[in-house]
């Protein structure tokens, strides 16, 4: 095996490691989507009608349509959270550890961003295991074609925090995340509300949301859950993912010397 | 350029934009020799070893690592250096030999390799029998020597220790000292940063680092001349060591 396999394989297991004895961090990212799919969307189901469009061939209830946009809310909290804890707090120490690696850096901040999404996942089949549960089942090509549509939301995701956690020394917490971040990623999008919902309040809204990646994640996982592939979906969330993966890299450049100004 | 074996730089500046922190450093570590990094706080300690452990580069100076330069073949450098940060960089919920191998797989060893070589590592700090234990449950003298431990297990020729005692109590301060004047004896290039004076024996290499610029290098009995290297420090710098 190769030295980049080698570290690779490590930092997954370090990851698996962390997720299984840190159960406080794994339940929290498991009870906050529960809580919007039992409390939230059981208190809209009446307000909101969903008329039949793609992918769905029946009519649907609202627990059932935001599913996939709570499968994109534990990427992107995990994404954010994963990420900005390099900067934040002790994680800071094992960052410095991992870049003295003498394996190139884009090759360890990417095997990082793969484990934290690979924890990501877990949390994803958790939360779809309860839905099922619940009563909300999908067909089980859905489940199948699902894993490698979040694992492309997720990557491109946590290439967004790892891009934050780069350049942005002002968000001294993750509160500042929260409110700049993810509530307007995750309120913008069509998560909640389909885009067609959304342009019947106002078309300016509607296309900021399409013009949001986390939008483009959640109609790739939306349309994988049901074994569909949702092309432009999947274009847009790869040409995130280029676009953040690629600004993240250049923020860590050792020559620009951004870690050391906040370590 | 001086090629030694150990760890050489060279007319090594760096500025955070306005601010210089670094000013011409120029000093080498040859193999088997302990070198003390004095300096107050602020006297551009943190900044050196950033630049040494490429956390961020310069365009002004050289580095070379074992007859690597640092900024034309970083990687090759990077293998020859071990580092002990000033900040812990456990974690603390893996257990001793799990964190070492960790660290062995960013270095590509696996398997039975990267067991061996942290065991023997283990063993070379006294550390051999917690290899089991959570690192949570070792006390801070021993989570540092499980650092220095790991920072041999890739066999680098040039160890780097940011203050390294900082929070210990005084026996161990002097175990881990007297542990890594050994490692030093044993044919390793070692730059200790301190700014405690006592740490400082008289045959050691001492670089007295102020604002940036290096004011004394030499052994540490050469450039105390008779006096406490408090006193000369004190001189030397204006502050307190």
């Amino acid at each position: 095996m190769t030295a980049a396999l080698i570290a690779l394989r490590a930092i997954l297991h370090r990851e698996a490691l962390r997720f299984v004895t840190q159960r406080g961090r794994f339940i929290a990212a498991l009870v906050r989507p529960l809580v919007w799919l039992f409390i939230f969307a059981a208190g809209f189901r009446a307000a909101l009608g969903l008329s039949i469009t793609p992918p769905y061939q029946t009519y649907i209830t609202y627990e059932v349509y935001i599913v996939p946009g709570l499968c994109g809310m534990i990427l992107l909290f995990n994404g954010m959270q994963s990420s900005l804890s390099l900067v934040y707090d002790r994680e800071m120490g094992s960052m410095r550890l991992l870049l003295t690696s003498p394996l190139p850096r884009w090759w360890l901040l990417t095997a990082r961003l793969i484990a934290s999404t690979t924890v990501s996942l877990l949390q994803c089949a958790a939360f779809l295991g309860v839905a099922a549960l619940w009563g909300i089942t999908l067909p089980w090509q859905g489940y199948l074609a699902a894993i490698p549509a979040l694992f492309v939301a997720g990557l491109m995701l946590g290439a967004l925090g790892l891009m934050l956690s780069s350049f942005i020394k002002q968000l001294e917490n993750f509160a500042g995340v929260m409110n700049f971040v993810i509530f307007p990623m995750f309120f913008l999008s069509s998560a909640l509300y389909p885009l067609w919902k959304m342009a019947e309040a106002s078309p300016r809204l509607r296309d900021l949301c399409a013009a949001n990646p986390f939008t483009q994640a959640v109609e790739l996982i939306r349309f994988a859950l049901y074994g569909q592939m949702n092309l432009p979906a999947l274009g847009w969330t790869l040409l995130a993912l280029a676009l953040f993966g690629g600004v993240a890299l250049w923020g860590y450049d050792p020559a620009r010397g951004m870690v050391q100004r906040k370590g | 350029m001086s090629m030694t074996a150990g760890l050489s730089l060279q007319t090594v500046s760096y500025a955070f934009g306005a601010k210089q922190a670094l000013r011409d450093v120029s000093f080498a570590v040859e193999p088997g020799t302990f070198c003390a990094l004095l300096g107050p706080n602020g006297a551009g300690k943190s900044t050196l070893f950033g630049l040494l452990t490429r956390l961020f580069t310069t365009g002004q100076g050289s580095i070379t690592v074992a007859g690597h330069d640092l900024a034309r073949q970083p990687r090759a450098a990077l293998a020859r250096i071990g580092v002990v940060f000033q900040q812990p960089t456990l974690d603390l919920d893996l257990t001793v030999r799990r964190n070492l191998l960790y660290f062995a797989a960013l270095h590509g060893l696996a398997g039975r390799e990267a067991e061996t070589r942290s065991m023997a590592a283990l063993d070379r700090l006294g550390m051999a029998e917690r290899a089991g234990e959570l690192a949570r449950n070792l006390n801070g003298g021993h989570r540092r020597r499980m650092e220095i431990a790991r920072a041999l297990i890739h066999r680098p020729a040039v160890l780097l220790l940011d203050e390294p005692t900082v929070g210990l109590d005084a026996a161990a301060r002097f175990a881990i000292t007297d542990h890594v004047h050994g490692l030093a004896a044993s044919g390793l290039s070692v730059l200790w940063a301190t700014h405690l004076t006592d740490e400082v024996r008289p045959a050691d290499q001492l670089v007295i680092l102020h604002r940036g610029r290096v004011l004394a290098n030499g052994t540490a009995a050469d450039i105390s001349a008779g006096k406490p290297l408090s006193d000369v420090f004190l001189a030397k710098t204006g502050t307190p060591a």
